[in-house]
């Protein structure tokens, strides 16, 4: 026990949320290892957006305790919460580029503003990020005048650009057409592999039983199954929520 | 006997030396306006209930008195029962510019809303500060979206400023009355006035908008 402990980078204990007298996520625990990929899914309105959100502490929690490196993370301690956000990507469903910002100023300016690096080194770091994802052709473009699947993966340049322990990804092809959400997961697929650790909503079922190692299936604000995509969606023999709300996905 | 005319070129020096006095009083009041109706938008936008208050008695306050009332009112009853001596000139910058703030706030407030919220959280989940957000992230587009309200703003300003001319003020108005009541020429006098407005209207008004279209982001169309 005390062995697997030290891999584990991110520890949610018991978080509870509510909104104006509605209780939206209800004790939820989680935890991820270096280099997973867990899942969320689940039906609309069920808490996976607030979850994500709670764990960056753009929602601060009710209750609850959040350790991020075997750290406890104080909710009300502004530097605490700073920093916590540095180390934690986001990835926004619609994206939420800074649109007067070209793709090279989206990525560097957190660069710039929150990690204090000149100008000159931000930019050098922004492009490789961006060429990483594939947009090396892209510096100067604004993200008016982008595809959907362009601002998504600028964004996750912005994410890797602050060099994070982990990703938390909302929905991040589900505001794109078909044909764009190709180009997203492969890069996704791609940070996986080179052992990122995410932890991803998504109802992109063949990306999630090829590559997650657990579906944490969540509704009504609890996470009310939890398994490998094998064991949850074919092994298993009595019939599971997560196979029964996958069986209506498309 | 000497043709209406002549009176208008023979005045026309002078009263285009008020209008240095009317351009002085409008950058003065839009700069003083912007001081005051930015920080009033953020207020109002991401301030908390008490401060909120405050902002809002602010803004009914100006919006809701009549620019000559604010005039008589500052100049004649505030500005002398607190013992502040100040020119005219200055004493209506002040006015025009408390009165502008109030305004343009109105203007700031509408363009900061009309960011989607999404790209201050992003901001914010980067590990930017609230602060640094609204900075570099939310007033850099508000500030684009606000210029054509922002403008319009501008030619109402550079009218209201000829009300100013009841403090004494030798702004373009009152240097117009003043040679018109002399010679009797009102008709071509006012005329002149008029015109110079209408001019100085529309030139502030083509810099604004080739300034809007200098700031306008590539593939962003408003
Ligand atoms: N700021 C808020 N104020 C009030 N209610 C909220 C707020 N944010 C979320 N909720 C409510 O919380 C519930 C869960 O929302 P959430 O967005 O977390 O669900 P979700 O699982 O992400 O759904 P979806 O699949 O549609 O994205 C919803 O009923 C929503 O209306
Ligand atoms: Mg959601």
């Amino acid at each position: 026990m005390s062995i697997e402990n030290t891999e584990v980078l991110l520890k949610v204990e018991g978080i509870s949320k509510s909104f104006g007298g509605k209780r939206i996520l209800k004790d939820v625990s989680l935890s991820l290892n270096k280099g997973d990929l867990k899942v969320l899914i689940g039906p609309s309105g069920g808490g996976k957006s607030t979850l994500l959100q709670c764990i960056n502490l753009l929602i601060t929690p009710d209750k609850g305790k959040i350790f991020l490196n075997n750290r406890d993370v104080s909710f009300n301690k502004k530097k605490d919460v700073l920093a916590l956000r540095q180390q934690i990507g986001m990835i926004f469903q619609d994206f939420n580029l800074f649109d007067h910002l070209t793709a090279l100023d989206n990525v560097s300016i957190a660069l710039r503003k929150v990690k204090k690096m000149s100008k000159k080194d931000a930019y050098i770091r922004a492009q490789m990020e961006l060429e990483r994802v594939g947009l090396g052709d892209k510096l100067h473009h604004y993200p008016a005048e982008l595809s959907g699947g362009q601002k998504q993966r600028v964004s996750i340049a912005r994410a890797l650009a602050m060099d994070p322990l982990l990703l938390l990804l909302d929905e991040p092809t589900s505001a794109l057409d078909p044909e764009l959400i190709s180009e997203v997961l492969t890069v996704i697929r791609e940070l996986s592999n080179s052992g990122m650790t995410m932890l991803m909503a998504t109802h992109q079922m063949g990306f999630v039983k090829s590559l997650a190692q657990e579906i944490l299936f969540m509704e009504n604000g609890r996470i009310i199954e939890h398994d490998t995509p094998e064991n949850l969606l074919n092994k298993s023999k009595v019939r599971t929520r997560t196979q029964d709300f996958c069986s209506k996905l498309l | 006997m000497t043709y209406p005319f002549e009176v208008v070129i023979s005045s026309l020096p002078y009263v285009l030396g008020g209008a240095m006095v009317t351009i002085g009083i409008v950058v003065g009041a839009m700069a003083l306006g912007l001081f005051i109706g930015i920080p009033l938008a953020l207020i109002q936008v991401y301030g908390n209930r008490l401060i909120k208050y405050v902002a809002d008695v602010y803004v009914w306050f100006f919006r809701g008195v009549p620019v000559l009332v604010l005039l008589f009112l500052f100049y004649f009853g505030l500005f002398s029962l607190i013992d502040l001596n100040i020119t005219a000139f200055w004493a209506a910058v002040l006015v025009l510019g408390l009165r502008g703030g109030a305004y343009q706030s109105q203007i700031f407030r509408g363009s900061i809303l009309s960011i989607p919220d999404g790209q201050l959280k992003a901001a914010e989940a980067l590990g930017m500060t609230n602060w640094q957000g609204i900075v570099y992230i939310i007033l850099p587009q508000a500030i684009r979206i606000a210029l054509p309200g922002w403008s319009n703003e501008y030619s109402i300003v550079l009218k209201d400023s000829a009300i100013a001319f009841v403090l004494g003020t030798s702004e373009i108005m009152s240097r117009t009355h003043f040679v018109a009541s002399r010679t009797y020429e009102q008709l071509p006098m006012y005329i002149c006035a008029g015109c110079i407005y209408f001019v100085l209207t529309w030139i502030g008004v083509f810099f604004l908008r080739r300034f809007e279209n200098k700031l306008k982001i590539p593939g962003y169309s408003t």
